[in-house]
């Protein structure tokens, strides 16, 4: 599924940088551009985790269903990130909905075919976890000052 | 005789009695050192038959014994259990009172009605004290009037120290010898006669009522030396460069160690002449339409002194000994431009269990790694 | 004694309050309310940004409260209030009318002139805001001295968001950049949700020209620092507001010490870089 023209975007996403130019080719062979409105979601929870997502433009909300109440915005993601993790690790389901905030651009990257390419050429799969580690290490330790703050910070409803 | 400041005269072990008994007649109180059945600590005193006279003291860590004998030294202790702060800036003081009027109220500043006073005795290591809190009462636009109030009024009579017990270490911080800060200075010689030096007008004027004659040489050789066998009887020292030493060790496992000792009673914030740390408590009486702002002497070891919504900044006990100390020996330099330290060692010997300042000192010296670069050494 | 601290006349004592009347009580959001206050006196009560008073009740007890109102406005001096502790719990009970005493203003104000000529970026978050506003009044009496002016706010959610009127109006402004983080919100909202460090990551702001003033809790202090530091802010251009317990505001007390500062007169606004050595020591 090679789509013209998509390949200087992938390699000027900063979660790219620095990747070697073939593996990058790999990568590209399963992308798409995608744009989605204001309030559309680019996938939904408990469905099949099965791309990611490079955001060019806009903000992409992260919103959880809990039973028994409306669905809930916890985080929202920016231009320059990435978006969606779970096509990596097992049950390959979407843990929480992601929603266009406003306009956005992205470019989505067919896990799926990515999985496989990974368990085929170790070093691309490698180039891969290596650029989500550090992200997924990231959110985990500012989600985990999140949680320091909510527990000090005041705040109404407690 | 008509000696003049600086000049130096002698009256006999008679003339203290007269000395306390004109201050009384001018109105003064006069606080001593005074032996209550447990130990020395200044007090009002009616004559001077209420001085310890053949009283004398021995302190070691966490011990203070007092022992008497027939010698009619009335000036053979150290220093009193407190030092003067305990008269200049009382443990509990009347801020103000308020009483309700209309929809607000009316505040009353309290009359200050205390007499003044005549502090008998006062040593190196309490008139250094003295200065110390003088100035830090004194800051621009943070001055602080009750204590400049009663500082003021005050009489200081120094009495320079012939000996050491083993907890004194004023030499380390510009002790024993007495040079300045008095209205008057005396020296009890062996005879029982006091060698007296006025260092101020009003000293002068207390002089000029008692019978004096020139000293003899003997009398200025045995007074000359007091300083000195004071310096020589004492053992400990404190480190000459504390103030760096600890500003680049806060992060020392030592401060962990002397937490697994320390009680954090805050018994050396009570002794310690220059501790001035207060709160402030806001009362009402029962029909809620009076009011009254005490301040009160408060210690920085206990866990709400760092107390802010959320909790105790200084939960550990090791945090709030390495606060006291560093404020002590290090911070008080940028804060008040000397160390906030005379080397009385009241710390050390009404310590619980005897912790030791100089030791501890000591301790984050064998273990410090020196100026690290980009600091200031 | 010539020379000597007692030479001169005793001063005048701090610790006296002052009487001001409650002439309006707002509820902000919840748990928190502003008070507009008038002084009994008639007198004036100049302040500027970033100090506080000492408030106090009768009879129950006197907290430091930033004031939180725009230094030109001579009218009435206004402090925002959270409930929490038992001064503040009787506060939030009293009515316009009571009157309560007041000593102040004390505290090192927000350096203004520190950003003349550079961007500036507002870093806060809850009730941070209260005292960070008053200087957001100046900046903006003063636009022409600064580049961009960027605001960067946090709350929990869309519900307590302090002076969302004021937020609202700053927006407004073309020469204002207001951003508002949440915590969290119902689903389909429009907005940045997260940490305000978050927002700050993406303000547009030149770093290496940029002053920021910083007003969050101290835990959170680092973590906007932090993002201020990768977007090329040095702690020499961050100015950050602390807390301590502070029982006198005059320097006597001792309590609010930090390090070999007294947070009452050497803060509680202090330039990052100064202090960023106390900062990494554990209980400091």
């Amino acid at each position: 599924m090679k789509i013209e023209g998509l390949g200087p975007l992938v390699a000027e996403h900063p979660f790219f940088a620095g990747m070697d130019p073939a593996a990058l080719e790999i990568v590209v062979g399963c992308c798409a551009n995608e744009v989605f409105k204001p309030g559309a979601y680019l996938y939904r929870q408990g469905e099949p985790a099965d791309k990611f997502y490079l955001v060019r433009d806009g903000l992409v909300a992260i919103e959880i269903y809990v039973p028994g109440r409306p669905p809930i915005a916890v985080e929202t993601v920016e231009a320059g990130e990435i978006i969606g993790w779970s096509w990596l690790t097992p049950p390959f389901k979407w843990s929480n909905d992601a929603r266009a905030a406003d306009t956005v651009r992205a470019i989505s990257i067919d896990g799926a075919c990515l999985r496989t390419k990974m368990e085929n050429d170790r070093t691309l799969g490698y180039e891969i976890y290596k650029r989500f580690m550090p992200i997924m290490a990231r959110r985990l330790l500012q989600n985990r000052i999140r949680i320091v703050e909510l527990a000090t910070e005041p705040g109404g409803g407690e | 005789m008509t000696p003049g400041i600086g000049s130096k005269s002698v009256f006999s072990s008679d003339g203290l009695a007269t000395l306390v008994s004109i201050l009384r007649n001018q109105g003064y109180r006069v606080i001593a050192p005074h032996y209550d059945g447990v130990a020395v600590a200044y007090a009002e005193i009616e004559t001077a038959a209420d001085l310890p006279q053949g009283w004398s003291d021995e302190a070691e860590g966490g011990k203070v014994r007092y022992s008497k004998s027939d010698s009619p030294s009335r000036f053979a202790t150290s220093q009193g259990v407190q030092g003067w702060k305990r008269y200049l800036y009382p443990p509990r003081q009347l801020l103000f009172s308020a009483e309700r009027a209309g929809s607000g109220f009316r505040v009353v500043e309290p009359k200050n009605k205390e007499a003044p006073m005549a502090f008998l005795g006062v040593r190196s290591c309490e008139l250094r004290a003295i200065a110390i809190q003088d100035h830090l009462f004194s800051q621009n636009g943070f001055a602080e009037p009750g204590y400049l109030g009663r500082r003021r009024g005050a009489l200081i009579i120094a009495v320079e120290c012939s000996r050491a017990v083993s907890t004194c270490f004023c030499a380390s911080a510009d002790g024993p010898e007495i040079e300045a800060g008095f209205d008057l200075k005396l020296n009890e010689l062996a005879s029982g006669d006091y060698l007296a030096e006025a260092g101020s007008e009003k000293g002068l004027v207390l002089l000029a009522h008692l019978i004096l004659r020139d000293p003899d040489k003997a009398e200025l050789a045995e007074a000359a030396g007091q300083a000195e066998a004071a310096k020589a009887g004492q053992s400990r020292q404190l480190d000459p460069e504390a103030k760096d030493l600890l500003a680049r060790n806060l992060e020392s496992g030592r401060w962990r160690k002397v937490a697994e000792r320390c009680l954090t009673c805050g018994n050396c914030t009570m002794v310690c002449p220059t501790c001035f740390c207060t709160t402030v408590e806001d009362v009402t009486d029962l029909t809620g339409t009076h009011a009254e702002r005490w301040r009160s002497w408060d210690s920085c070891f206990t866990i709400d002194y760092a107390h802010i919504a959320g909790g105790s900044l200084r939960q550990e006990a090791s945090a709030r000994y390495r606060q006291w100390i560093t404020h002590k020996l290090s911070t008080w330099h940028g804060q008040f431009g000397s160390s906030g330290c005379v080397g009385c060692g009241r710390c050390i010997a009404w310590c619980p269990v005897g912790i030791d300042i100089t030791e501890e000192v000591a301790a984050i010296r064998a273990e410090d790694r020196g100026p690290q670069k980009g600091e200031a050494s | 004694m010539d020379g000597h601290p007692l030479s001169h006349g005793l001063p005048p004592d701090p610790m006296l309050p002052r009487q001001f009347r409650i002439a309006k009580v707002k509820a902000e959001v919840p748990g928190v309310f502003t008070w507009h206050l008038t002084p009994l006196d008639g007198g004036g009560f100049a302040y500027q940004a970033g100090q506080f008073n000492m408030l106090y009740v009768f009879g129950v007890g006197e907290v430091p409260i930033s004031i939180s109102g725009d230094p030109r406005d001579g009218s009435k001096l206004i402090h925002t209030i959270r409930v929490a502790g038992s001064v503040t719990k009787v506060m939030a009970k009293m009515k316009a009318g009571e009157v309560v005493g007041v000593r102040g203003p004390f505290g090192r104000p927000w350096p203004i002139e520190a950003a003349y000529g550079s961007d500036v970026i507002f870093v806060t978050g809850t009730i941070g805001l209260a005292p960070l506003r008053p200087l957001i009044h100046e900046v903006l009496h003063q636009r022409e001295q600064f580049g961009k002016v960027v605001i960067c706010y946090g709350s929990r959610g869309t519900g307590d968001i302090l002076y969302e009127d004021d937020l609202h109006h700053w927006r407004g402004r073309f020469d204002v950049n207001v951003h508002v983080t949440v915590h969290s919100a119902p689903a389909g909202y429009r907005g940045r949700v997260g940490s305000v460090a978050a927002a700050v990551r993406v303000a547009r702001i030149t770093g290496d020209s940029t002053t920021a003033f910083v007003c969050r809790s101290e835990s959170m202090t680092k973590p906007a620092v932090d993002a201020l530091h990768e977007r090329g802010v040095t702690s020499d251009r961050i100015w950050v507001t602390l807390e301590r317990n502070m029982r006198c505001g005059v320097g006597l007390c001792g309590h609010c010490q930090f390090g070999p500062t007294f947070m009452c007169k050497d803060g509680p606004v202090y330039r990052f870089d100064e202090i960023e050595p106390l900062f990494s020591v554990r209980e400091v």
